[in-house]
């Protein structure tokens, strides 16, 4: 390396430092500052990741997936989480088996009908408030109505036959709520995304709008309402609040009445969400190796559903011919 | 029919909300929003209050978790604003290509990570290392007749807070900036201005309702994130003294959102359950408070990009 | 008049030799010519006659001594694989306006961009040849400093979503690090909107939104805009086609009147705008110069087939 190449790097690195006349100095701090910014998030993404990566494999053993939580005093008894997921599973399938119906129903009234105008926009503001309503919020809520006399054949029930109103059957109708608006969301844009001349082919064919939307549209939009419900699903997988407050805090199955299947349905859990706050030191628990076991698998879960939708939009190619 | 169960369904929630809260703001008047008293002793009073409804105690002052709440929700979202909208400049302008290809991945990924697994590497990693490395002995020292400072503090609250709301903002901020009409940028591209001044001056600016919009978003999701806070920023109702100095960052903080959660458990006792609600009230009608202010301040911003292109 | 032996026609001639011959003496034409049927103001499709004895309406204008300001060599433009300017060499002067015609998709757009490296925006373009101002080739300057000696204007006003006078002062605010107060731009600022023929009136409205001004009052906006930095040369890409015949007729006199201190380039569709505006053409096809020469020979006197064959309305 010569001397004037020496001259001629420490000259650019100079004016690449001072500025110059068309890049001042607070422009080349901006850049910087950008560049900062994008990379950190990449490094803090690949931290999180990596990090749940190093514990999960560290600490998760595949028997504990599929063993039951025992109350005990020393860890190695304590068994696995098997009830967790299976109560995880519980919540996602109610909550989405509810809201995806509704949420379809909205959407399509929504997007076909729409009158009268006043309704609509009524409409479409609650589904607004209920996404941006916080979900403890909604947990709250759903606490104190469930805790109503009728509905004590949702719940548990406390002393003197009040309904505590927590259960699975609770959480999952709740759950439905945070995931309707995503699923009311996409399924419109898909409705948007239909051009025009389908549904005047349909109708000039002699369709009514009910069986058009039923036999064309429905099916056309198939990918979108898709995407909703795996989004949908997604929220309801990683949210705590709800199950916080409406499941209460047992970490196995509790059963209630006597009815098979719906006792356990009327009974109080847990799931994965529940279960890694309650073995953190937030919780009752001094077990952290459970928390990033579990933590773990509901990480796996998330990703793999959010990701799953990055396979269903790519597919979508343009079946309109444009 | 069916939307308008819907519909019904959310009066009903607004209008039972309230009614449950009204007993605890009725017996406190306005000084229920005002200082006095450490929140945890005004709670367990009210939690242990006899069982006469006429001898309910409700008395609480809930400045100290307002004061929280306004500096965890503020801080991370002026924060999130900053880095939002650097790292859409960045992915719109400046990053080269194999590293935008890693950075939308990123971004969805951190979306998609759920808050209690944001709590527990908060809770077991960050919380230990300030704990630990960064308040020194002496800061500890210097409040310790007011408070234990243990690492769970305002700090990481804001920074974990942070993280969870950018990818939101950064989603909606680079949609924006990706369809500001190519003559602007061009135009000030062509009087000789440079890239970074050109979509600083001209793309932002024309971005402005989307950052708006994105902010209300990110702090309505900031106001109701209770079970990471819960974990990572401290589960004492401690009002952060800035007087303090530095050591102010590192004071225990809890929003009103972790603090429902911190006290789920006494929901069925009824003062305590009405108040309960009554925090859950405020936070409602923030949370309707601020679409409002969003929409109002992007129909203020319209003058501007009438007719735009 | 016009015919071969004249000095100033050339095709493809060296421009060395081109440069040092004198300029020609013009003569201002006012009085209505009978034999030029004025069509339409739209794209190319003139009834032009060019009979030996016609004369062109031109627009009125001072006398001025052309100083070359920018030149190009060989220069040569491709999007990938397909060639979009081939080998122009061509000559740009304060003093006068040089009129880039030829049917769409020519290449005059590209090489018209390519005088202030806008087209190195593109990702795919590569560039051969070499273009220079005043002697100097225009890579070895910052592209944002070239510009700034470059100004451009676009054929659908863009101004800005700021106020009109945000607008006008735009370029003089975002250099450098110290950002100028208002008072000491205004002076810079209302003698860019005097020059711009805009300034009456708008003049008291200066901190209205630009986007509420009319198309025609945008684009006289957007001069005044490129006005205020100071460049040497102006490059105009149909700065007009998306205007109404008043504003059209605004413009175009105020390019005239800018011509003697600034060197203007405009890329135009209308024959008619080339020939009331322009004081030399270059008319290109497909990539190639075809023919350049003054505005009165090239019209009248066309020495390329393909030259006579457009200006006389043949394609478009």
């Amino acid at each position: 390396m010569s001397a004037q190449t020496l001259a001629d790097r420490g000259q650019r690195l100079y004016t690449a430092i001072r500025g110059n006349e068309s890049w001042s100095i607070g422009d080349r701090i901006g850049v910087g500052l950008a560049w900062l910014a994008g990379i950190g998030l990449c490094l803090i993404a690949a931290g999180i990741l990596g990090y749940m990566l190093v514990r999960g494999v560290q600490y998760l053993n595949v028997s504990e997936v599929f063993s039951s939580p025992q109350p005990g005093l020393d860890q190695s008894e304590t068994g696995g989480f098997l009830d967790p997921i299976q109560g995880t599973l519980i919540v996602t399938i109610l909550g989405t088996a509810i809201a995806a119906p509704i949420g379809v129903a909205t959407a399509v009234w929504l997007t076909e009908y729409g009158k009268p105008r006043g309704l609509a926009r009524a409409v479409e503001s609650a589904v607004e408030i209920v996404a941006g309503t916080p979900s403890i919020v909604l947990a709250i809520f759903g606490l104190l109505v469930f805790q109503q006399g009728i509905f004590s054949w949702f719940s548990v029930t406390g002393e003197g036959a009040t309904p505590l109103g927590r259960s699975f059957i609770i959480a999952g109708s709740l759950m439905a709520l945070i995931a309707l608006p995503l699923i009311v969301g996409s399924t419109r844009e898909a409705l948007y995304s239909i051009p025009r001349h389908v549904r005047e082919a349909s109708y000039a064919l002699g369709k009514d709008r009910a069986s058009t939307i039923r036999r064309v549209l429905l099916p056309a939009s198939r990918r979108g309402i898709g995407t909703g419900v795996v989004l949908g699903m997604g929220r309801i997988v990683g949210d705590t609040a709800i199950v916080f407050i409406l499941l209460g805090a047992t970490l196995q199955f509790e059963p209630e009445g006597a009815v098979p299947g719906w006792d356990v349905l009327k009974g109080t859990g847990s799931t994965l969400t529940t279960y890694v706050y309650q073995n953190s030191p937030a919780g009752e628990g001094g077990s952290p190796e459970k928390a990033y076991a579990a933590a773990f698998v509901l990480l796996m879960i998330v990703l793999v559903l959010n990701f799953g939708i990055n396979l269903i939009t790519r597919e979508r190619q343009s079946m309109w011919g444009r | 029919m069916l939307s308008a169960g819907l519909l019904v369904l959310i009066g009903f929630m607004i209008v039972f909300v309230f009614s449950k809260a009204w007993p605890s703001f009725a017996n406190n008047g306005l000084a229920w929003f005002g200082p006095g008293g450490d929140v945890d002793t005004q709670l367990a009073e009210i939690f242990n209050s006899p069982a006469e409804s006429k001898s309910y105690n409700y008395t609480i002052h809930v400045w100290p978790m307002l004061w929280s709440t306004m500096l965890i929700t503020g801080g991370a979202v002026i924060l999130a604003t900053f880095i939002s909208v650097l790292s859409a400049m960045f992915i719109v302008e400046f990053a080269p290509a194999p590293v935008r290809a890693v950075l939308q991945p990123a971004i969805r990924l951190l979306a998609a990570v759920p808050s209690v697994i944001y709590g527990l590497i908060g809770l077991l990693v960050i919380v230990p290392f300030v704990g630990n490395h960064v308040i020194t002995t002496h800061q500890k020292e210097s409040v310790q007749y007011v408070i234990q400072l243990g690492g769970s503090s305002l700090i990481v609250g804001i920074v974990v807070l942070t993280v969870m709301i950018t990818p939101i903002m950064v989603a909606i901020i680079t949609d924006a900036l990706h369809s500001v009409p190519r003559t602007w940028t061009e135009g000030a591209k062509a009087l000789g201005v440079n890239r970074w001044r050109a979509l600083r001056t001209v793309g932002v600016r024309a971005a402005r309702p989307a950052i708006v919009a994105a902010a209300v978003l990110a702090t309505a999701r900031a106001l109701g994130e209770a079970i990471m806070l819960s974990m990572v920023a401290g589960s004492s109702a401690f009002a952060p003294n800035p007087l303090d100095g530095l050591v102010f960052f590192y004071e225990p903080a809890r929003t009103i959102a972790a603090t429902i959660v911190d006290n789920a458990d006494g929901l069925s006792v009824k003062p305590f359950g009405q108040t309960l609600y009554a925090f859950a009230a405020v936070l409602l009608i923030s949370s309707a408070f601020l679409s409002f202010a969003g929409w109002a301040a992007r129909q203020a911003m319209s003058k501007y990009t009438l007719g735009a292109r | 008049m016009s015919g071969p032996g004249r000095e100033e026609m050339r095709i493809r001639e060296p421009l060395g030799v081109a440069a040092q011959l004198p300029p020609p003496v013009r003569r201002i034409r006012t009085e209505a010519d009978p034999t030029v049927v004025p069509g339409p103001n739209g794209n190319g499709a003139s009834q032009l006659a060019t009979p030996a004895g016609a004369k062109l309406k031109r627009l009125p204008r001072p006398e001025t001594v052309p100083v070359e300001r920018m030149r190009t060599d060989e220069l040569s433009i491709a999007y990938g694989s397909k060639l979009a300017v081939n080998s122009v060499s061509l000559n740009v002067r304060k003093g006068e306006v040089l009129a880039l015609i030829g049917p769409s998709g020519c290449g005059k757009t590209t090489l018209l961009r390519s005088l202030n490296r806008l087209v190195d925006e593109t990702p795919t373009v590569v560039r051969g040849g070499r273009i220079l101002l005043d002697g100097e080739s225009v890579d070895d300057f910052d592209a944002t400093a070239l510009r700034r000696r470059v100004g451009m204007l676009f054929q659908q006003p863009n101004p800005f979503p700021m106020s009109i006078f945000d607008n006008v002062g735009y370029g003089l605010r975002e250099r450098g690090s110290k950002k100028p107060r208002r008072k000491a731009l205004e002076p810079e600022v209302h003698d860019a909107l005097h020059r711009a023929g805009l300034f009456e009136e708008v003049k008291d409205d200066l901190d209205h939104p630009a986007l509420a001004l009319s198309g025609g009052q945008q684009q006289r906006l957007c001069i005044a805009r490129s006005l205020a930095v100071r460049p040497e040369v102006l490059l105009l890409d149909e700065p007009c086609s998306a205007l109404d015949p008043i504003s059209t007729a605004v413009i175009e006199e105020t390019i005239v009147s800018l011509r003697s201190e600034i060197a203007i380039v405009i890329v135009t569709h209308n024959l008619q705008q080339a020939q009331r505006v322009a004081d030399h053409v270059a008319f290109m096809y497909l990539g190639d110069l075809i023919e350049y020469g003054e505005v009165d020979q090239v019209f009248k006197a066309p020495i390329a087939e393909r030259t006579r064959e457009y200006v006389s309305g043949g394609f478009g």
